[in-house]
């Protein structure tokens, strides 16, 4: 499979033609094509990654399968060899002596993706029969899924990079037309239409990039002779910086990261699954992707390896923090969910920015599954929850009791985000931050650390508000049909186990050994041990985020807990309903004790640690409120405005060339040609 | 040698006059019939050239064909018979203009670079004009070409009926 | 016979058509402008297929009759659909392209 995966991509373009052409007239219209071609493709990556798994046993001299029996551990020596990637190409077209190729180049970042795509499509495909269900575009909405998975495999097989920009143009395309899907609301075509162009914004930089890096390497496009050359410092240091700085662009405008991260949020105005599949697990990550793809051109261009502060980890830091603050004063759960996506993102960009490969790469990886499983939660939500609202205050709360497949996933979800030990986002977000601290990068290591404290408080806010207190909006909630609960299960299964593969805290690291590039990569990159002051740090400060957030939020509510210590509830939580103790406790204890100590404790109580809470709650949102006011909406949104108005300007002086007559559009193009034939004859 | 100049002369003129009688009348249908003196001219012109094949299905396809296309045309926009409404827009001096320039460029163009070259019409010539080199030609050299028009030709058939349907 | 006498009758005959197209208003007659520009390029093709003692210039004459006979088709249609839609065949009155 490894030399036909192309194979992989072209199953989802033929289903688009096939759909396109054919889905109204099969008995489900067009979907059970959709669902066949992605679920071949599925079945056929995981043939890819088992037979790479196997690639790389063998260059280390045992097989997947005797590794499986000798357990998890890996032994020192093993990552020394060198694995070249598969790559096949073919020559698309010639031009002026150059060779222009199209193929694939398959290795573990590849095959990484190839599964994590082909299953999150595959899970979605399966989710939209019934989310979609009924819709007057149905047949199109699938046409349009298959484009989109067939689009994103050929950007991630692609070994060159002409052929990355041409998948990435497409997925792009396919964002768009997602996004736009209820195009008849003219808030939909807008945000498809924001997200369209935010984005080709950043492709400029990219499209430059491509360019420089074409030059840079020799005129090649070959990803790997790219790579190469970066190492080796071809053509001199500033060259790679400015084409990694161009190549940065293309990322901030692909994966949300700040200042073009505004479009993000918007393009949650598309069917829910759409953000699941493009707009959390794979097209934003495609920026991400781009980054590990030709990280020796960012490893030479941005010098990694010197610590200190660079371009690429200072914009992923400062997406991490400004995304995670955004996601505090949102009422709507997608919001949420997409302002946490940019916060992700926002550590795998740092992790690429600080030398953490492996973990950006592996963050990635888990990151798809339990995001891609929020936002189908959140779909869920909507489909039978709170009648196809997304407003978290008005039409949700008390769901537990109704949906509680979705609230089990949901949790496990928001537990594996929040990056809470076993679940799968503490290991990889946990290598993050401690690979950041490895080149000197001291400063991401503390905001990494603030994100997880921010992540973990506001996903406690989120399930506040959709699963506790009483149910707030009409009708009668309840259960998702299996179409839908089906995948949550999956992804919640992959949420919790998917962490495994690379648990440093008990030596695991089968991720980094099978998908880490041995070839045209720094050798540099060094993977530090687990050291458990770290981790344990990472985890307290998850566990004061959920902390505060509960404690905060669910003092709000007013069941008679107010009257209580939030902390001590938070213990009563832990202690598991244990009422007979609770009972024995009223009548025996507290009749005793009443009086002097207990308003003493009460006093306590309610000035001294409310007030704390309290106040850090406040802060937290207040901080969250001036971000979105001031810096997102004004500062980020103003200087968007001021280039279109100044554009608009410029328009207006030239809307009276276009006076919208055809014939006059023929006058100005028979002169043009005449003045130029002119010119011609002058100057020759 | 001289007749061949004088009858070139003479359809040339007509051909001219007729030209400017396509763009300048009132008079739709007039238009068209100053059209047909034109494509006749130019069948005409082809036969001075020897190319009697082209002529004959210049008169064909476009006298036969084309021009009752336009009359049809004519007929189902219910343009106005009488020159009494205005048939030309309010950029008639730039298209004047534009079209001058145009024609001083193109005609700067040939003189300069064709002088005064003869055409040499002989027997070979005449040899070369024959149907039978022209099928030879068309269904041999340009065999590809011509059955993408003839597919062209069933998609502008689809899309004429596709375009015009009343539904 | 020179061979400018035909390039430059075509020359103007094509300069006829510019003009046709951008001063007509009715749809139909500007198709027609088309056709004079159309037939000048015929001209000029069968004027150089003799120039050079070639056939391959009338073999492309006819393949230009033959997509002219298609563009007129097509053209009356759309001024047909244009005439149905806005009550006259005036180009003037398509402008919804207005900036």
């Amino acid at each position: 499979m490894l030399d036909y995966a192309w194979i992989i991509a072209f199953i989802p373009a033929v289903s688009f033609v096939a759909i396109l052409l054919l889905g109204r007239k099969f008995p489900r219209h067009g979907s059970e094509i959709g669902i066949a071609a992605v679920g071949a493709s599925f079945v056929l990556a995981c043939v890819a990654v088992v037979q790479w798994i196997n690639r790389v046993e063998n260059a280390t001299g045992a097989s997947a399968f005797k590794a499986l029996g000798k357990g998890f551990v890996a032994k020192a020596g093993e990552h020394e060899a060198v694995v070249k990637p598969v790559v096949h190409s073919v020559t698309w077209w010639q031009s002026g002596g150059l060779k222009f190729g199209a193929g694939t180049q398959i290795d573990g970042l590849a095959v990484v993706l190839l599964f994590v795509v082909t299953l999150v499509s595959l899970l979605v495909h399966v989710y939209s029969t019934a989310y979609m269900h009924g819709d007057r575009r149905y047949t199109y909405f699938y046409a349009a899924l298959s484009l989109f998975t067939a689009s994103m495999l050929l950007l991630v097989i692609a070994d060159n990079t002409l052929q990355l920009l041409v998948g990435w143009e497409l997925v792009g395309l396919c964002s768009f037309m997602l996004i736009g899907h209820w195009w008849e609301e003219g808030a939909n075509s807008n945000a498809a239409l924001k997200a369209f162009f935010t984005t080709r914004t950043g492709d400029v930089g990219l499209m430059i990039g491509v360019i420089v890096t074409f030059f840079a390497a020799g005129q090649t496009f070959n990803i790997v002779s790219i790579n190469e050359a970066a190492l080796a410092g071809k053509g001199g240091h500033a060259l790679w910086l400015g084409g990694a700085v161009c190549l940065l662009v293309g990322i901030i405008g692909k994966s949300g990261q700040f200042p073009l991260h505004t479009w993000l949020p918007d393009a949650m105005a598309g069917p829910t699954p759409v953000s699941a599949l493009i707009h959390a697990a794979t097209m934003v990550v495609a920026g991400v992707y781009l980054g590990a793809r030709v990280y020796g051109v960012f490893w030479q261009g941005f010098s990694i390896d010197a610590g200190g502060v660079n371009a690429m980890a200072l914009i992923g830091g400062v997406t991490i923090i400004i995304g995670a603050l955004l996601a505090f004063v949102q009422d709507d759960i997608k919001k949420v969910l997409a302002y946490s996506t940019i916060s992700q993102l926002g550590y795998m960009v740092m992790g690429l920015g600080v030398g953490a490969w492996t973990a950006a790469v592996f963050h990635l990886f888990t990151h798809a599954f339990f995001k891609a499983l929020l936002f189908l939660g959140a779909g869920s939500i909507s489909h039978s929850g709170s009648h196809h609202s997304f407003d978290m205050k008005r039409d949700m709360g008390g769901l537990r009791k109704y949906m509680p497949i979705t609230f089990t996933t949901f949790m496990i979800g928001s537990a594996a985000l929040a990056g809470l030990p076993p679940f799968a986002g503490f290991f990889s977000k946990d290598e993050i931050i401690a690979t950041a601290g490895h080149f000197g990068y001291d400063a991401f290591l503390y905001i990494g650390l603030a994100g997880a404290f921010l992540t973990a408080a506001y996903m406690t806010r989120a399930i506040y508000y959709t699963f506790f207190g009483e149910f707030r909006g009409h009708g009668q909630p309840h259960e998702s049909p299996p179409a839908i609960t089906g995948p949550l299960v999956v992804l919640a299964a992959f949420s919790v186990f998917a962490g495994w593969l690379n648990a440093t805290v008990v030596h695991v690291e089968k991720f980094q050994q099978w998908f880490e590039p041995r070839f045209a990569f720094p050798t540099q990159v060094i993977h530090p041990s687990f050291r458990f002051g770290e981790g344990a740090i990472a985890v307290i400060v998850a566990l004061a985020g959920v902390g505060v957030a509960y404690a905060y939020y669910w003092r709000g509510v007013g069941h008679g807990v107010t009257e209580r210590n939030p902390l001590a509830r938070l213990g009563y939580r832990f202690l598991l309903n244990k009422y007979y103790l609770d009972d024995l406790y009223e009548r025996v204890i507290v009749a005793g004790i009443k009086g002097p100590i207990a308003r003493a404790a009460y006093w306590t109580n309610q000035n001294l640690i409310d007030a704390v809470i309290n106040g850090v709650g406040k802060g937290t949102r207040a901080v969250g409120q001036f971000t979105y006011d001031v810096i997102d909406q004004r500062v980020v949104d103003g200087a968007v405005n001021g280039i279109a108005e100044a554009s608009g300007e410029t328009g207006g002086l030239l809307r009276y060339m276009q006076s919208g007559r055809v014939q006059w559009y023929a006058a100005i193009l028979f002169f043009a040609v005449a003045v130029l034939s002119l010119a011609l004859i002058v100057f020759s | 040698m001289v007749a061949e100049n004088v009858a070139f002369w003479i359809i040339a003129a007509a051909m001219a006059g007729a030209a400017i009688g396509v763009v300048r009348t009132q008079n739709v249908v007039h238009a068209a019939l100053f059209l047909v003196v034109v494509l006749a001219g130019a069948a005409a012109q082809y036969i001075l050239l020897a190319a009697e094949f082209v002529a004959w299905v210049q008169v064909l396809v476009y006298i036969g064909a084309i021009v009752i296309l336009f009359l049809f045309g004519i007929m189902l926009t219910r343009a106005p018979m009488r020159g009494d409404t205005e048939l030309d827009n309010d950029q008639r001096w730039i298209a004047a203009v534009t079209a001058l320039f145009v024609l001083g460029v193109l005609v700067f163009l040939l003189v300069d670079a064709f002088g005064d070259r003869a055409i040499k019409v002989d027997d070979s010539l005449r040899a070369v004009g024959l149907s039978q080199h022209v099928a030879d030609s068309i269904f041999r050299t340009y065999v590809m070409p011509f059955e993408i028009v003839s597919m062209l030709l069933l998609a502008a058939l689809v899309g004429a009926v596709a375009i015009a349907r009343r539904d | 016979m020179q061979i400018n006498q035909f390039l430059i009758l075509s020359a103007f005959l094509f300069c006829t058509g510019i003009y046709g197209v951008l001063a007509r208003r009715n749809g139909v007659l500007v198709l027609m402008s088309v056709e004079l520009m159309l037939n000048a390029v015929n001209i000029n093709l069968v004027a150089f297929a003799a120039f050079n003692h070639s056939v391959s210039g009338q073999v492309f004459a006819l393949f230009v009759i033959t997509i002219a006979a298609a563009e007129v088709g097509v053209g009356l249609a759309i001024v047909l659909l244009i005439y149905r839609n806005l009550r006259s065949p005036d180009l003037d009155h398509v402008d919804q392209l207005k900036g």
